[in-house]
């Protein structure tokens, strides 16, 4: 197991963005033998290829597609592009390199589950990679990829590219739907979910780019070929974003289930400075904090998940012995409290005491009580949220405090970080 | 009033969703596209050629952080400093940029040519950390002295034919970024 290149395989080739090199590298060709199958053989292929969603939580995607109510239309597919969690930037890469293999993946998962009208919700920052599918759309259609009776096909469907406009909680599938629909992105009760009672109250699939770009190679290559890569639980590969002290940030596509230590040690080029590692962090800004002594665990959902964290949506950030863990921490908590959308109490209320808490760490103005007092309000929230966002804002930080609450109590003995104490002083 | 082009693309919003509300967001985009950012006014003119109350377009816009409510300075320019950039240096190249431009946040340098919003939420970049985002252009890998050249150039004068104050938040469309070819750079 190592890197495997599957979704980046031809990243090297130029001008990959524009569809007839696309096409000149087997583009298009999942799509078109999609077309040749009934929509029900293709929800099974999908099913026992194993592919599991990369938006963060992992659901089968062929078991997703399932869930629709029989006979009842129209029915939507969303693409989810909004890409927000901290740390991460591989639904981003994917799209600039290669639009029209997000846009084929799309095509296919909407003709398998019968969708006439696809959508893809893209942050508001990624104004590029807007334009990057805006024109591979354009493409599609021109070549008779999207429209009236694809292909000859007696298949129609269109897509229409939808931009955010800066909201990290419209990326939970019931806030894009929400915000899909103008109004404000506030998450809605889950059941029903999605697929029974999603955008305009139609059965809906939301799936993420990195998901459905997996769709054209399982199409083309079968369910045994994508099955043998990877772990039995995780088949396939993931884009892992690696970030922080490394030597070599950037996206890497590695075989579900290589040991954490080749990608950082390896392909990141180890730790920077010639430091040591102290913490790494997978998944993303909401999940919890591993330590070296989890380098040998697989990058792979359950793995990870069996060591303490969660895959998320395949961060990697690396942090060195000079970090300060509480700052780090207070920047997510931060974060949260500025994204909370507002609706419900527990992450509304809590995250901004944990963040008050944070910054009086920092100030050097916490009190020894302080560090229960998080965990406190971490309970609180964590299972108490309407959302997983709420939830989500404890998790960090309170591995953190579990792993290194040394670092805390410095930072009250002190009277401020230590960390930035040493710095000043190496510099003086 | 908001040009005749922009009535026209809201309009074609409207029949492009099957709700004419799901044309609330791209229909602020068009405005803030033509004027540099979307005003009580403007807002109102959307609620009449969507046929919809104008205290819901209020309500949406309010809810999302790109929609600018007053006009700003010719180059709009922000900072991350979310952990994964907090790592690699953010801190200090924001406090270099806020002392290079000689603003607090939310001002604009005094040529009018540089808005300093604040610091950022990860903007999905944190593998060219540090970063800056300058008119929804990303510039990654950044130190002192990229900084400094990225500043001297948006403090060139306003080309003939462009009135001070168009949009800032929203620079013309761009032909999308040539693709990258190296195997992990982002
Ligand atoms: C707060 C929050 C933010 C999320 N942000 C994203 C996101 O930016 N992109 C994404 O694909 N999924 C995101 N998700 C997960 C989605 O709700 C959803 O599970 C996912 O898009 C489903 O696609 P998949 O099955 O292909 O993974 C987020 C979830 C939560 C709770
Ligand atoms: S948990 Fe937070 S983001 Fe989710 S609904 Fe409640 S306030 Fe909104
Ligand atoms: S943390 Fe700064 S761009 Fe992601």
């Amino acid at each position: 197991m190592a890197v495997k290149p599957l979704l980046t395989k031809d990243f090297a080739t130029e001008n990959l963005a524009q569809l007839k090199v696309y096409e000149r590298t087997g583009g298009y060709g999942g799509f078109k033998k999609a077309l040749e199958m009934q929509p029900d053989d293709l929800v099974e292929l999908v099913k026992k290829s194993g592919l599991r969603g990369r938006g963060g939580a992992g659901f089968p995607t062929g078991n997703k597609w399932s869930f629709l109510p029989k006979g009842v239309y129209p029915r939507y597919l969303v693409c989810n592009a909004d890409e927000s969690e901290p740390g991460c930037f591989k639904d981003r890469y994917l799209i600039e390199n290669s639009p029209h293999q997000v846009l084929e993946g799309i095509l296919i998962a909407s003709y398998a589950i019968g969708c006439n009208l696809a959508f893809i919700y893209i942050r508001g920052e990624y104004l590029p990679q807007h334009d990057a599918l805006e024109t591979a759309i354009a493409e599609a259609r021109q070549a008779g990829y999207i429209g009236k009776n694809v292909l000859g096909k007696g298949y129609d469907v269109d897509v229409i590219l939808h931009r955010g406009a800066g909201a990290y909680i419209c990326g939970e599938e019931t806030a894009l739907l929400t915000s899909l629909e103008g109004y404000r992105g506030e998450p809605r009760l889950k059941p029903p979910f999605p697929a029974i009672k999603g955008l305009y109250g139609k059965p809906t699939v939301v799936n993420n780019v990195e998901t459905v770009s997996n769709l054209p190679h399982i199409v083309l290559n079968g369910a045994d070929w994508f099955k043998a890569i990877g772990t039995p639980t995780g088949p396939g590969t993931r884009l892992w974003c690696m970030s922080g002290h490394v030597n070599r940030p950037g996206n890497y596509e590695m075989e579900n289930g290589t040991p954490i230590r080749e990608l950082i040690e390896e392909h990141g080029g180890g730790v920077w400075k010639n430091r040591k590692l102290k913490a790494f962090q997978p998944g993303g800004a909401s999940m919890m904090v591993l330590l070296p002594e989890h380098l040998d665990v697989g990058l792979d959902f359950d793995a990870i998940a069996k060591a303490g964290s969660l895959a998320g949506a395949g961060a990697m950030v690396v942090m060195d012995e000079t970090t300060c863990m509480v700052d780090a921490a207070r920047r997510y908590v931060k974060f949260f409290h500025h994204e909370s959308c507002g609706k419900c109490t527990p992450c509304r209320e809590g995250t901004f005491w944990m963040a008050n808490i944070f910054d009086a760490m920092e100030a050097g103005e916490a009190k020894p009580a302080d560090i229960d007092l998080l965990l406190d309000i971490g309970y609180s929230i964590d299972g108490r949220s309407f959302c997983p966002l709420g939830d989500a804002s404890t998790w960090f930080p309170r591995s953190v405090i579990k792993f290194f609450r040394d670092e805390f109590q410095q930072h009250i003995s002190e009277k401020g970080c230590p960390f930035k104490k040493s710095v000043e002083e190496a510099v003086a | 009033m908001l040009a005749k082009s922009t009535v026209t693309q809201i309009k074609d919003l409207a029949q492009r969703y099957p709700s004419k509300q799901s044309a609330i967001i791209p229909a602020l985009w068009a405005v803030q596209h033509e004027q540099g950012f979307v005003g009580k006014e403007a807002m109102a003119e959307i609620a009449g050629h969507l046929g919809l109350p104008s205290s819901l377009i209020e309500a949406t816009a309010s809810f999302y952080s790109m929609f600018l409510t007053k006009p700003e300075g010719r180059h709009d320019v922000v900072i991350c400093v979310n952990a994964p950039c907090m790592l690699r240096g953010a801190d200090e190249m924001a406090a270099y940029l806020q002392r290079a431009l000689g603003v607090r946040d939310g001002q604009t340098t005094s040529d009018g040519a540089i808005t300093w919003h604040s610091t950022i939420e990860c903007l999905g970049a944190c593998g060219g950390a540090p970063m800056m985002q300058v008119d929804h252009r990303f510039e990654e890998n950044l130190t002192e002295e990229r900084i400094d050249t990225i500043i001297e150039r948006l403090r060139q004068p306003v080309p003939a034919g462009r009135a001070s104050g168009a949009p800032a938040a929203e620079p013309p469309k761009r032909k999308p970024a040539a693709p990258k070819r190296a195997r992990s750079e982002n």
